[in-house]
């Protein structure tokens, strides 16, 4: 079996060797030799499908934008599908890194997925460039094989707090998102940037991941002047309808995956005048971003969203890190090294680079629902009113005194009176 | 006063919805005694088409209760042929059943991401419905409000329909007694397909009218069949009446335990289904029909 | 009788020599995953198949075994106080769990699963100081029973498939047990059994307990292999793929739980990278069954092996060979 695969793989990588050559691309002997395995934790079956069809798309559409072909070498793209559960993420991880052997790992999607591989990557010196975002292991319990080219849950709603309070002059809100991690994390990263600027989170609602009607919490949202949701995957536009169905008028904000582009068409107009702010907005007029819709069009006839936008940029910095290294990725450390140094100005997102415990550093875009401009058939747009520059992981506090905190969760930071 | 007044609408809206859901389910069991595990799925299908049939994408555009009346007329028919084809040869192996309708509810979860794709499907309120209804402080949706009357006139329907019609008379036998109804020249094998069919239509029908509170996404069938099983379980299975006082107190259930219980939100539920079953393993109404 | 042993004899061989035929250790990984999936099944199979009792909530009793042995070893305490603790809290737990649920039968019973799995699931997700909610917790060391250490595939897979060999004679001495017949009886004729003055619910409620013994075994063997636990092992998908594993296999056979869980194992995780649309694949493959087997792959396979062997020599078919004459048991529901 392994020996089937590597002659496939030498004959392709001749190839590529053969290909880069001829442009005159100084490579190692080693680097030629083999194809460059990419591998990719996503979910295609079940409810988290729509999300995980959509990263697999911007994979595939940054490689065929580049012949199949990062860094110099020929890449062999691998699928995986973990059915969005922790056992099939780890039996699809031990799939692509010991049967197939690749060199580096892109996904999964759900912090709880990540959770079940972190130990398996670092145990197996795998690079791994997360989509999902669980806080703590670009924080306190950092991974040295993790880079997070996305964004931590909480990396976007910092912002949004400072915004809510600074722009919209919010004084008392009402966060409501899933009972879970990603929702515990947007939340309380925004409580705790609101509250710095005077804003006061009069109550936190949790209703859980399968709600099918959100009335039992909407019917506890009262004496607020704004909401702030964290809906994800497709319970944002059922939340946004009940809302308005049950009357309610606050300004609604919004964290990275309550407002995500690619629900656009699902919104009806009881989207508009939501305020979120996201790491991607397909708003960004950029030649990278124009480059990388017209090719999920042309591709899948896909309006993308973060999702796609975001492992798009993941492949932008494996590209990069790869020439980086001269192709080499076969010394992990130094691979690993190579990519988070990566700089790289025009991507969908913008301007992107990492810090020490390899998260992102990046724009935040502030968007509001609106009718006018909307492009690609769309009858709702995502108008970005704001732009928050070089956003890391902390926010504007000092490094240290953020990781003195405990990691963002249910109960912190704390409701207090106010 | 607006939130208690608020929650109890809601929770009676919810139930009519739930009724709509499991009046079908509990039809099927009490006559058939199949579990049948693709309830959920029928709900999803039907909202699925009734979406696409209010879309206009097949080339023409319904109505709102025209493309509600044409997905229950074909979910019907979808579970008229799998219970000739499939459950027909099963009766009395409930381990078959449970095996081959959980093997059908994950080829049809499969084949609508495959048909419609993975991102949710918001579906317009039906023209008219959009408005509220004012009572005093609090604000309720017109449609949520239509869909009590939408629950209590299909009761009413289904309620006469058993007591009144012939087909009826065959079921009431039917779930009295499968054996004695065959003796006396009831031909029970195509009462099974109707009453499985009307089921499948119920709960297709209920997708349509949920879709546009619920909106429609890949598994939303998963979301709903525990709920169809919870009503039915606490009402009594085969019992119209018993789907219909069940509907109802798990709509209040769900609604005040959600929001006066947060810490209890997942059991809430539950815990009062097992206490049921405990106390009264045949559920509140078992063994009454109407 | 002979031909069984044989096969016995054949498949334990097969099992043993297995990491010497595939080196990858991928492959395996999944053939430990199989058998400790199998073992799980076997739990149910005992309610299921010899019991004829329809369980939906077996997830939560193989998730409680797992969160213990996690809990214990984050206490600092060792892999021997883990596992003991997992199995004493795992009947404990299947104890209470079966005290309510043995209330009914049939659906019933079926729906008291069913919730009270939910409810252990609901405490896994919400009891976060207990179980870490949603992130899960993660285990970082295997045991090393004897000095041999579990932390390679080949010595995990090794070592599951002596408890696997274990539980599956323990089983096969259950079954042909005065214990197991009686069960036996009581899904068959249950009234019958209380009149000849069986205690038809100890009887029901000891075969529980050792099926919530066997789920929690095999909760132990996952924990230890995924090295990480959350609520969605406990969850109901987990719960209805153990019983379509031992319905799918053969209900109330010793082997068809087995191969059923190599079916659901094999398409999820091998199947899955050549074909997505796996999900389909599963659920056509079940109904499939139900059509061509209905009694279960093993059993059915007997019987087609059965008639070829029979039309080979030449002799008429027996009323035993056609599908209808061994229909899967269990009471009416």
């Amino acid at each position: 079996m392994s020996r089937k695969v590597s002659r496939r793989a030498l004959l392709a990588g001749g190839a590529a060797g053969a290909a880069v050559a001829l442009n005159g691309f100084p490579m190692p002997a080693v680097a030629q030799a083999t194809p460059f395995k990419l591998g990719l934790l996503t979910v295609k079956t079940g409810p988290l499908a729509a999300g995980g069809i959509l990263m697999e798309q911007g994979v595939l559409t940054y490689l065929k934008e580049k012949n199949f072909t990062l860094g110099g070498r020929k890449v062999d793209f691998i699928s995986g599908d973990t059915g969005g559960n922790p056992a099939g993420a780890k039996t699809k991880a031990q799939e692509l890194i010991e049967r197939d052997q690749v060199d580096v790992i892109l996904g999964p999607l759900a912090a709880f997925e990540l959770y079940a591989i972190s130990a398996y990557v670092i145990e197996k010196k795998m690079p791994t460039l997360s989509l999902a975002a669980a806080d703590n292991l670009t924080q306190r319990t950092p991974n040295p094989y993790l880079l997070r080219a996305s964004a931590t849950s909480s990396q976007a709603t910092q912002p949004l707090g400072h915004y809510a309070a600074t722009e919209l002059k919010l004084k008392r809100v009402i966060t409501i998102s899933e009972d879970f991690a990603f929702g515990y994390e947007q939340m309380g990263g925004f409580q705790a940037s609101f509250a710095k600027e005077g804003g006061c989170v009069v109550n936190k609602l949790w209703p859980p991941l399968v709600t099918p009607d959100y009335t039992p919490y909407l019917a506890q949202i009262s004496g607020c002047d704004g909401v702030c949701q964290g809906f994800a995957g497709s319970n944002p536009p059922r939340f946004m309808k009940q809302y308005a169905a049950a009357g309610l008028k606050y300004q609604v904000i919004a964290g990275e995956a309550g407002a995500d582009d690619f629900l656009l068409k699902s919104f009806g107009d009881e989207a508009l005048g939501l305020v979120s702010a996201a790491p991607y907005t397909l708003d960004l007029e950029s030649d990278a971003n124009q480059r990388f819709i017209d090719g999920m069009l042309k591709n899948y006839d896909a309006i993308p969203g973060q999702y796609a936008a975001l492992l798009y940029g993941n492949c932008q910095v494996l590209d990069a890190g790869l020439k980086a290294a001269g192709g080499d990725s076969s010394d992990r450390e130094k691979f690993m090294a190579a990519l988070k140094s990566v700089n790289l100005t025009d991507t969908p997102r913008g301007p992107i680079r990492f810090d020490h415990l390899n998260n992102v550093i990046g724009t935040i875009y502030i968007r509001r629902t609106v009718k006018e401009g909307a492009k690609y058939g769309l009858k709702l747009w995502n108008k970005t009113i704001h732009k928050y520059e070089n956003v890391s992981q902390f926010w504007t506090w000092p490094e240290k005194e953020f990781l003195a905190h405990p990691v963002y969760s249910r109960d912190y930071p704390p409701l207090t009176k106010c | 006063m607006s939130f208690w007044l608020l929650l109890t609408v809601n929770s009676i809206t919810f139930g009519g919805l739930l009724f709509l859901l499991s009046a079908g389910f509990s039809l099927i069991f009490g006559l058939m005694r199949i579990p049948n595990l693709t309830h959920g799925s029928m709900f999803m299908v039907g909202a699925y088409l009734g979406s696409t049939f209010l879309s206009g994408a097949l080339g023409f555009t319904s109505d709102f209760w025209v493309a509600a009346i044409l997905s229950a007329i074909e979910v019907a028919v979808l579970g008229a042929v799998m219970e000739r084809l499939l459950l027909r040869r099963l009766a009395g192996q409930p381990l078959a059943q449970v095996l081959v309708t959980l093997g059908v509810s994950l080829m049809v979860a499969d084949l609508c991401l495959m048909g419609w794709g993975g991102d949710p499907i918001s579906v317009a309120t039906p023209e008219g419905l959009g408005g509220f209804v004012r009572a005093g402080p609090a604000v309720f949706p017109l449609y949520r409000v239509a869909v009590i009357g939408i629950a209590v006139v299909f009761a009413v329907v289904l309620w006469l329909m058993l007591d009144r019609t012939r087909l009826g008379a065959k079921i009431r036998a039917g779930v009295d007694d499968p054996q004695m109804a065959r003796v006396v020249g009831i031909r029970v094998s195509q009462l099974f397909t109707i009453v499985f069919g009307l089921g499948a239509g119920l709960a297709g029908f209920a997708g349509m009218i949920g879709a546009p509170i619920l909106s429609v996404y890949p598994g939303l069938d998963q979301d709903m069949l525990p709920l169809a099983l919870v009503v039915v379980i606490l009402g009594g299975t085969g019992s119209l009446l018993g789907s219909f006082v069940g509907s109802i107190l798990i709509g209040f259930i769900y609604n005040f335990g959600q929001a006066l219980l947060p810490e209890l939100a997942y059991f809430v539920l539950f815990l009062p289904m097992v206490i049921v079953l405990v106390v009264r393993p045949q559920g509140l109404f078992g063994g009454q029909i109407l | 009788m002979s031909s069984r042993r044989a096969a016995i004899v054949a498949g334990i061989v097969v099992l043993v020599a297995l990491p010497f035929v595939i080196s990858e250790d991928y492959y395996i990984n999944i053939a430990s995953q199989i058998l400790l999936y199998a073992i799980f099944a076997l739990g149910i199979d005992v309610l299921v198949g010899y019991a004829g009792l329809v369980s939906l909530g077996h997830a939560g009793l193989f998730g409680i075994a797992a969160y213990i042995v996690a809990n214990v070893l984050a206490a600092g305490y060792g892999h021997t106080v883990a596992i003991v603790a997992a199995l004493i809290g795992g009947l404990i737990a299947t104890a209470g769990f079966a005290a309510v649920a043995l209330r009914s039968v049939g659906i019933t019973f079926i729906m008291i699963t069913l919730a009270l799995g939910e409810i252990i699931w609901g405490l896994a997700y919400r009891w976060i100081s207990v179980t870490n909610g949603d992130n899960g917790i993660s285990v970082t060391t295997r045991p090393a029973p004897f000095g041999l250490s579990l932390a390679s595939p080949r010595g995990f897979y090794d070592a599951t498939l002596i408890v696997f060999l274990l539980a599956m004679a323990a089983m096969a001495i259950f079954v042909s047990s005065p214990l197991g017949a009686a069960l036996a009886g009581t899904r068959d004729q249950p009234r019958r059994m209380n009149a000849l003055g069986y205690h038809v619910w100890m009887i029901r409620f000891l075969a529980f307990l050792f099926s919530g013994f066997l789920s929690s075994v095999s909760g132990i063997l996952f924990v230890y292999y995924n090295e990480f636990i959350s609520p969605q092992a406990l969850a109901l998908p987990a719960s209805a793929a153990g019983l379509l594993m031992a319905i799918a296999g053969g209900a109330g056979t010793l082997f068809g739980p087995v191969v059923g869980s190599a079916l659901v194992v094999i398409v999820q995780n091998v199947v899955s990278a050549y074909i997505t649309r796996w999900n389909f694949m599963l659920g056509a493959i079940f109904v499939a069954i139900v059509v061509f087997m209905p009694e279960g792959l093993v059993p059915g396979s007997v019987r087609f092996g059965r008639a070829i062997w029979r039309a080979a020599r030449g002799r008429k078919p027996t009323p035993s060979d056609r599908a209808s004459a061994t229909p899967i048991g269990g009471p009416r529901l």
